[in-house]
């Protein structure tokens, strides 16, 4: 029985200005103690995927399922299995940390919870926060509440829903250690991002999503080995000819470009020469996820679907 | 599509969790007291104070009870009502606006739970508000006990429905301002001609109909016959009209939160 089983899902939102079609026949499996990537632009349907497997949002087709037990049917049993870190800061400002952590452990029926409230505040630096107003929290400092709070029935399954967005690097290593730990002990995670080289680094398999469909699932070392093979990457000040210039990735000063084979590093220089262009830092390196998201996402690949 | 249903026995405790609930939900008003409790406990005494001064020397409802007497278990009464409502309206729609509800409708609390805890703290608001009104206004004039059964009765139906009302309010509205005119156009009015600051027989017979169409008035009057063992109309009548829009208003706020209206997209 896999973690999480998503069947044919799709979900339409009906509004005064037409229907949209925000999931379209979403289906696959995360297996137990998987760290599993859900990876996709904005507004692909990753954070309506996860507020159906949450109970946030119901599906208008298919089923979903964590630890077997259907999201609707037993949502109480699903609901236990499960531990959400919600994308948004959100924060109750009457409570404490303690008492937030304590009111969130009564509503799943745990009692006497302060050890492993304890342990959490430890794990996640906030142990001399415990007494603190959630108000007086920075934005940090509440983000790490957050994952505390989905975490005090210690549910088997968890979910980061761009747990790192807008968090500081200090934070974010503490979280991915702590996170890494608890998926080392068998908890099964499922994490979506904006930041690729986390994805990377962390998830076993990772899954795409583009305008609702799943567009890309495998191991992670296989999408990075069957999609882009090497790039070329130098820094420059000139602008890139046309053709060169669109199939590039820019991020300032820094230009990379797709290159398979020696030929293929011969044909791009002789078009940088051609268009005498200036380049310093040349170097030849592999692929990473960034790569592989927008090739996928610009519609040039496409990576057979493994069997769920 | 056919409407989702989340039904409410999941396992053997639907109430799991409910007294956390109802926990969080008392002592979110209890933080802040000096706003939820002690500022219409003031409100209520002032309308005493002005109300009863003015027309103390000139108004004797029943036949012999003095204004300032008639207007305590109306104020009381008032306060539950609007107490009450306010509870519940007002952590819910903060807790949409804010959007900390997540952590509420991620959990396995059943729609029971949900309605048991957060209808629960409502009343305890209202009672608390009330029982404050009261004592503060002994001062001005005993008001008697004649049958406190009664009191009892209306005082923890009153509060249990304008608790409901609250929570249906808090899950339709979708802005503070939407809330507000719930609250003034609806609460506020009726309450105010439910008979609070004088008796309906004391209206011309076309407002005595229109105020006993009104389902606050019986709440209003029903409490009253307890602490004078007189009122408008029969406290059975009053109790009937009361328990019967209990039954409807808890009804359609369980079926709200079953199907998850406005909570669950």
């Amino acid at each position: 029985m896999p973690a999480v089983s998503f069947q044919g899902v799709a979900k339409t939102y009906s509004g005064a200005r037409g229907t949209l079609r925000a999931l379209d026949g979403v289906s696959f499996d995360i297996e137990r103690g998987e760290f599993f990537g859900l990876l996709g632009p904005n507004g692909a349907g990753k954070t309506t995927l996860i507020s159906i497997l949450a109970g946030l949002a119901r599906a208008t087709e298919g089923r979903v399922s964590v630890m077997g037990h259907d999201v609707i049917e037993h949502y109480a049993d699903a609901r236990r299995a499960l531990g959400i870190v919600p994308q948004e800061l959100v924060f109750d400002p009457f409570f404490s940390v303690r008492e937030t952590l304590r009111i969130q452990s009564g509503y799943f029926g745990v009692k006497n919870n302060d050890d492993w409230i304890d342990e959490l505040l430890s794990g996640l630096g906030l142990a001399d926060k415990a007494q603190a107003n959630m108000r007086q929290l920075s934005g940090g400092m509440k983000r790490r509440v957050l994952v505390a709070q989905a975490l005090v029935h210690r549910p088997p399954v968890i979910v980061l829903d761009e747990p790192t967005a807008g968090v500081d690097v200090e934070l974010r290593q503490t979280l991915w250690q702590f996170i890494a730990n608890l998926n080392k002990q068998g908890h099964t995670v499922l994490l979506t991002t904006h930041y690729l080289e986390e994805a990377e680094a962390l998830c076993g398999r990772i899954a795409m999503l583009k305008q609702g469909r799943i567009v890309a699932l495998d191991r992670t070392a296989n999408l990075l080995a069957a999609t882009a093979g090497s790039v070329l990457r130098f820094k420059t000040d000139d602008a890139l000819p046309a053709d060169l210039a669109a199939q590039a990735r820019v991020t300032g000063r820094i230009a990379q470009v797709a290159a398979h084979d020696a030929a293929g590093v011969e044909q791009v220089l002789a078009r940088l020469r051609a268009a005498d262009v200036k380049v310093e830092d040349l170097e030849i390196g592999r692929a990473d996820l960034e790569d592989v998201f927008l090739s996928i996402m610009q519609g040039n690949h496409t990576v057979a679907e493994e069997a769920a | 599509m056919s409407a989702v249903i989340e039904r409410g026995a999941q396992g053997a405790r639907p109430l799991a969790g409910a007294r956390t609930l109802f926990y969080k939900e008392v002592l979110r008003f209890w933080k802040v007291a000096f706003q939820t409790v002690a500022a219409p406990v003031l409100t209520a005494v002032l309308y005493l104070l002005i109300f009863g001064h003015v027309l103390e020397d000139h108004v004797k409802v029943y036949g012999s009870i003095a204004y300032t007497s008639f207007l305590i278990p109306g104020l009381v009464m008032m306060s539950v009502l609007q107490n009450s409502f306010a509870n519940t309206s007002s952590s819910l729609i903060q807790s949409k606006i804010t959007g900390n509800l997540v952590f509420l409708l991620v959990t396995p609390l059943s729609p029971l739970a949900w309605y048991v805890a957060y209808v629960g703290a409502s009343m305890v608001r209202g009672l608390a508000v009330g029982l404050g009104v009261l004592v503060a206004t002994l001062w001005f004039g005993s008001p008697g006990f004649a049958q406190p059964g009664w009191i009892l009765a209306f005082a923890l139906m009153g509060s249990a429905l304008m608790g409901s009302l609250g929570l249906i309010a808090g899950l339709w509205a979708e802005k503070f301002d939407q809330m507000a005119m719930f609250q003034n156009f609806i609460v506020m009015p009726m309450t105010f001609l439910a008979g609070v600051f004088y008796s309906v027989h004391s209206l011309p017979s076309f407002w005595q109909g229109v105020s006993q169409l009104n389902p606050f008035f019986y709440m209003v009057d029903g409490f009253r016959h307890g602490f004078f063992g007189v009122s408008d109309v029969s406290p059975w009548l009053s109790l009937g009209v009361v328990g019967i829009s209990f039954v409807v208003v808890a009804g359609m706020t369980l079926r709200l939160l079953q199907t998850g209206y406005k909570l669950r997209h």
